[in-house]
């Protein structure tokens, strides 16, 4: 296939250029450098319809090759309307994070910070010496003494968030 | 048995509903299935017993089975066979189960209200179970398998309160998935071998031996002896006794332990030769039994007594069933009878004793014996058996495994009388902790030594109400079953036979053994009569004070497991911790450089042509707007502000719009262009609350970073693309699309054709897309719900939108235009637009407002015609959609929120949900006419002054895209748009009390 070599670089151009957007902090800059490579992948897939050709509308006196291939400009067609879809999604997800936080950057991911601190840390629900029990009916029955005990019946239902030193 | 299993499995699901109903009553019904289960395993007893035992599943003689396909890609079937092993543990099952459900009826408090879930997890398992023994599937053994895991996990944990049962049922199941996992490999390796993952038909290659066959058999064992609790697996079944006490009388005495019970005797017919099985189940059987025997002697809680017990029994059981002759076989499934029977019996003693005294401690619990005579009986009767006394079930099974255990170490020497030592010292240690157990729960103790009132008996432990007969019923009727059959063991010997023919015997000389309570006086009698001695002594010496500890507590197999997980965790935090910083856009980075990487690595090892085929361009104008695009691209980098980045990449789009047309596709023009206008509105709608030029400056380092990556990045594309490209020789599969989609789809446009005709389905998928991001976005913005309802129109106030409240935050020139604009807009009247008076006057444009008067109904007309003409000419639903959508956009941004309100008075989600549907429709109406989805069709009509017409129903499915475009195009304008506008004006109400607006500083300023 023949290869058109200022498609080539111009979508060559759009992923450099989109690549180094994305990877800033400022979301703004990196939803535009989404854009940017979907331009770039479009015009990728472009340049797999080959060499220029006739508009794809159906004339009894065209060979099947004479046309622009139509199956890349099928699926382009598609990833054009749903790049606008994620554009708009992009821009909510940016003006609900000022909203909330008065800051359009990617912020650090706390929650990958604290599992670095996690390591050897003491957790009771590991590490704490349990003895073990000598009953089932613990809380509703005193070992010592053998006589039930008045037990609520919320006390007993209550979740596994309570832990038993 | 399909159905069976069913049944069960659809009982278990109903079972907290009942119990919601009936109370703990439930449990009689789920006791009287799992009798009707046991009746129907008792009816198969004749077809088994006579049919030939080693003949795979579908033989005329075999023993009953089904096989229902399932994945037949994989040879995965849902097959079922029912042999004299399977039958065995079946009846076990359901019968164990039955009386366990009945004992749990009294068990569990009448209010108690968790016990729902708790009834059908346990139902479950004994539906799991019985499939378990049922499978001749490997995998839907290895299901069964896990299902029991999980439900053990969930049944230990019952407590969940209680740090002790959570952490017990942890422990059990990650030892048992980890067996469960190395299992899975064994088997699917074994299947890969035989060439079938039917069990009965790979027990039928004897032919299979070499290497790879004794790795998988050990990975299948070690599944075994991680489920059955043999060293080093033995911590997780004493630690289980966390559990309520009939699911320790059921999980861990009768049902599930004995699944690695059941997977050695089910394989040892075929591989009980291969090199490591003698290792893992003889000597590691006698290893763990002699271990959990001697730690059952220093326990001091009753249920740990015979925890550790059941661990010496487990490795007892599997040491029989691993050994592989004829007698041995036999002993083993008899004894794996009689343990169910007297060790279910004793946890429900023990159960009986916790639940009526509120202790399980052998040091404080005294004279019960005295005054609960019938459970005393009870309990003597199973002790008795579990210690293999006379005349019980426990001493007639344990005679022929001693009397295995002696032809074989007749026939094999040195190691057999090895092992034969081992089973007498571990016997004896049995009875020894049987006695421990009896004196324990039943005798009236003395203080011990050091006491103030040493040598005084204990206070006699206190019952809280006799236990009634329903509580009594369930191990009294296990204690008559062990005593039964060691009158009566001709039933379990006919049951047990057939299974016990696929072995050789160790011995062709010897008589094949039977169950009996006497044998005559045999050798075996009097190493039985050693082994009660020993017995007692034992007891006497170790059994009374608690045997001493022999191994430092270091060596301990939990310690080692917690410390091993706890590295585990360590070691994942660490791992973790060097590769996620928490820097989202480092990630980003090392995912790009690896995608760089790669390919250029492939491209540098791998030999290439410089490609022949090269042109510059079609003509020169392609150069020229490349020259824009790249410009426009750079020029994003480099803007100082937002809106001038975000015109910048506007302009990269429409440039690519431009190659899009020179290089011949009209449509995909237009669509872009509508898009890339669209998304220039959005752009500013969305940011305009947002500062207008503070960027983010990145370190300098940083940036030559990005951009190095970045060209790296672009260029590999660049290499990778000019490579696939010269070297495609297939022909595109569209070549034929011109002809098909005039042909077929009657339609000159064979793009458009292509979107609603040759690749609906893609289509389809992608308007679901599109419906799904819109409410993304309207969620994200509104929060609660979308379209909120607004006041109507005539109830607004002339020139309210936007109004700028406060003037102290403008600059004297703004305040002054503001001045203007409003002396100007003094006129009510809807001159132009029905909304336009809304608005502040500062914001409103006559000029703006005419045009769109003109321009509206026009754009609307075009953006039909170009949905109902895209079949053939340039067009179709998206490209009218987003025509029809700019539309609303002039209307929104002249005439402000209410104008958009009044241009298009629907919910967006109504709009795109009706698009949705007029798609399906589509899709769904050839069906009933007898074609595929979303065939098209042709209607002729031949109208009186429109004339000849033809309509092709792919139209139809456009005109669903067109809906959910303008659908999404709306929904966008009014979250970006007009919810953003109430939001800020709300805000600046709020913040012009205080004195200084956010709007002043904002993009937009006072302007919008």
């Amino acid at each position: 296939m023949t290869i058109n070599l200022t498609l080539l670089v111009v979508m060559g151009a759009m992923l450099a250029i989109g690549i180094y957007l994305m990877l800033e902090r400022s979301l703004t800059r990196v939803l535009l450098g989404i854009i940017l490579i979907s331009n770039g992948v479009n015009l990728l897939i472009l340049q797999t319809a080959g060499r220029a050709g006739e508009a794809p509308l159906y004339n009894e006196d065209l060979e099947a090759g004479d046309y622009l291939d139509p199956l890349p400009q099928a699926l382009l067609l598609t990833a054009i309307v749903i790049a606008f879809a994620m554009v708009a999604l992009v821009l909510a997800l940016i003006y609900r994070s000022w909203v909330l936080a008065r800051q359009d950057e990617v912020t650090d991911d706390e929650e990958d910070r604290r599992v670095a601190q996690s390591i050897g840390a003491h957790d009771p629900e590991e590490d704490d010496e349990v003895s073990t029990e000598t009953s089932e009916f613990i809380d509703s029955m005193d070992p010592a003494t053998g006589s039930i005990r008045q037990v609520d019946p919320s006390e007993r239902a209550e979740g596994p968030g309570e832990v038993e030193r | 048995m399909l159905i069976v299993l069913a049944v069960l499995f659809a009982v278990s699901l109903a079972a907290p509903l009942m119990y919601s109903w009936w109370g703990r009553s439930t449990f009689y019904v789920l006791a009287g299935v799992l009798t009707g289960a046991f009746i129907w395993g008792l009816a198969h007893i004749p077809y088994v017993v006579e049919a030939e035992q080693s003949a795979p599943l579908g033989t005329a003689d075999g023993p009953p089975g089904e096989v229902f396909e399932w994945i037949p890609q994989l040879g995965v079937e849902l097959a079922f066979r029912m042999d004299a092993l399977s039958l065995v543990l079946s009846l076990l099952i359901s019968g164990v189960g039955a009386l366990v459900m009945l004992y749990c009826a009294r068990y569990f408090a009448p209010r108690e209200t968790t016990a729902g879930a708790f009834a059908a997890q346990l139902f479950a398992f004994a539906a799991a179970m019985l499939g378990l023994v049922l499978s001749d599937d490997l995998v839907m053994l290895f299901i069964f398998w896990e299902l029991t895991t999980i439900l053990s996990f969930l049944l230990i944990g019952y407590s969940a309160h209680r740090i002790f049962a959570r952490r017990s049922a942890i422990q059990a199941l990650i030892v048992t998935t980890f067996g469960g996992l190395a299992m899975l490999v064994g088997l699917l390796w074994i299947g890969q071998l035989a060439g079938s993952y039917r069990l009965s038909e790979i027990l039928a290659h004897p032919e299979l031996s070499g290497t790879a066959v004794d790795l998988a058999v050990v990975l299948i064992l070690i599944g075994a002896i991680s489920k059955s609790a043999l060293v080093p697996f033995h911590f997780w079944l004493p630690a289980a006794m966390a559990a309520p006490t009939p699911v320790s009388a059921y999980l861990h005495a009768a049902a599930m332990v004995k699944a690695g019970v059941y997977l050695v005797a089910r394989f040892a017919p075929g591989f009980h030769d291969t090199t490591y099985w003698f290792g893992l189940t003889v000597l590691l059987g006698l290893a763990t039994m002699l271990i959990g025997a001697y730690r059952a002697l220093r326990q001091t809680d009753i249920k740990l007594v015979l925890a550790y017990g059941t661990v010496s029994q487990l490795g007892f059981l599997i040491m029989v069933n691993g050994l592989g002759t004829r007698d041995a076989a036999l002993a083993g499934i008899a004894m794996l009878l009689a343990h169910g029977l007297f060790k279910a019996a004793l946890f429900m003693i023990v159960g009986i004793i916790d639940h009526k005294t509120g202790t399980r401690d052998l040091r404080t619990l005294s004279g019960i014996g005295c005054n609960q005579r019938p459970l005393l009986i009870v309990a003597i009767i199973a002790t008795a058996s579990m210690a293999g006394l006379p005349p019980l079930f426990g001493f007639v099974a344990k005679e022929v495994v001693f009397e295995s255990f002696y032809g074989y170490a007749e026939v094999n020497g040195s190691l057999g009388w090895a092992v034969m030592a081992g089973v007498i010292l571990a016997s004896a240690l049995t009875v020894g902790y049987s006695a421990r157990f009896l004196w324990g729960a039943f005798a009236t103790k003395r203080h011990p030594a050091g006491h103030e009132n040493a040598g005084q008996p204990l206070p006699v432990t206190e019952f809280h109400g006799k236990p009634d007969a329903v509580f009594l019923a369930a191990p009294a009727i296990l204690a008559a079953g062990t005593l039964l059959f060691a009158v009566l063991p001709l039933p379990i010997e006919h049951l047990v036979e057939p299974f016990a023919e696929l072995f050789q015997p160790a011995d062709p000389d010897i008589a094949p053994t039977y169950l009996a309570l006497w044998h005559g006086f045999t050798p075996v009698l009097g190493l039985s009569v050693l082994t009660w001695a020993l017995g007692a002594a034992a007891f006497w010496l170790l059994g009374r004070r608690g045997a001493p500890g022999l191994v430092p507590k270091e060596v301990d197999a939990e310690r080692a497991y917690r410390y091993s997980i706890r590295t585990l965790d360590d070691f994942a935090g660490w791992v973790t911790s060097k590769t996620q910083r928490g820097s989202l856009g480092w990630y980003l980075f090392i995912i790009v450089a690896v995608a760089t990487a790669t390919p250029a690595g492939v491209i540098a090892f791998t030999g290439h042509t410089v490609p022949e085929h090269i042109i510059l361009a079609e003509e020169p104008m392609q150069v020229v707007l490349a020259a824009v695009i790249i410009a426009g691209g750079l020029g994003a980098v480099w803007a100082p502000k937002r809106f001038m980045a975000v015109l910048m990449v506007s302009l990269c789009g429409w440039g690519i719009a431009g190659q899009f047309a020179l290089q011949g596709a009209p449509d995909l023009a237009l669509t872009l262009l509508l898009v890339e206008s669209i998304i220039l509105v959005v752009f500013v709608l969305a940011l305009r609350t947002l500062p207008a030029g503070i960027w983010t400056q990145n370190a300098a380092r940083q940036k030559i970073g990005r951009a190095l990556l970045g060209a790296a990045f672009g260029l590999v594309v660049m290499i990778a693309v000019a490579i696939s490209m010269d070297r495609r020789t297939a022909e595109p599969v569209s070549v034929e699309y011109p002809w098909m989609s005039y042909e077929i789809g009657h339609g000159a446009n064979i793009v458009n054709v292509t979107l609603v005709d040759i690749r609906v389905w893609d289509t389809f998928g992608e308007i679901t897309v599109l419906a799904a991001a819109a409410t993304g976005v309207a969620s994200l913005i509104f929060v609660k719900r979308r379209d909120v309802q607004r006041r109507a129109l005539h109830e607004v106030p002339t020139g309210s939108v936007g109004r700028v409240l406060s003037d102290k935050a403008l600059s004297p020139r703004q305040a002054k235009e503001v001045q203007v604009a409003r002396s100007f807009a003094t006129v009510a009247r809807e001159a132009w637009l029905v909304a336009g008076r809304t608005l502040a006057p500062e914001h409103r444009s006559i000029v703006f407002e005419v045009v769109t008067r003109l321009m509206f109904h026009a754009i609307i007309l075009l953006s039909v015609y170009l949905l109902l003409a895209g079949h053939n000419t340039p067009g179709g639903g998206f490209a009218g959609g987003l025509l029809a959508g700019l539309a609303f956009v002039l209307r929104y941004l002249a005439g402000g929120r209410y104008e958009l309100e009044a241009a298009i008075p629907f919910s967006a989600g109504a709009l795109m949900g009706w698009g949705l549907a007029v798609a399906c429709f589509t899709g769904v109406l050839p069906l009933f006419a007898g074609g595929q989805a979303f065939q098209s069709f042709i209607v002729d009509l031949d109208l009186p002054v429109l004339g000849e017409h033809h309509l092709v129903s792919s139209v139809l499915f456009d005109v669903g895209v067109y809906l959910v475009v303008v659908g999404l195009i709306v929904d966008v304008l009014r979250s970006l748009g007009s919810e953003i506008d109430v939001r800020s004006e709300q805000e600046s109400r709020a913040s012009s009390g205080t004195g200084h607006g956010v709007h002043s500083q904002t993009s937009l300023g006072v302007a919008r």
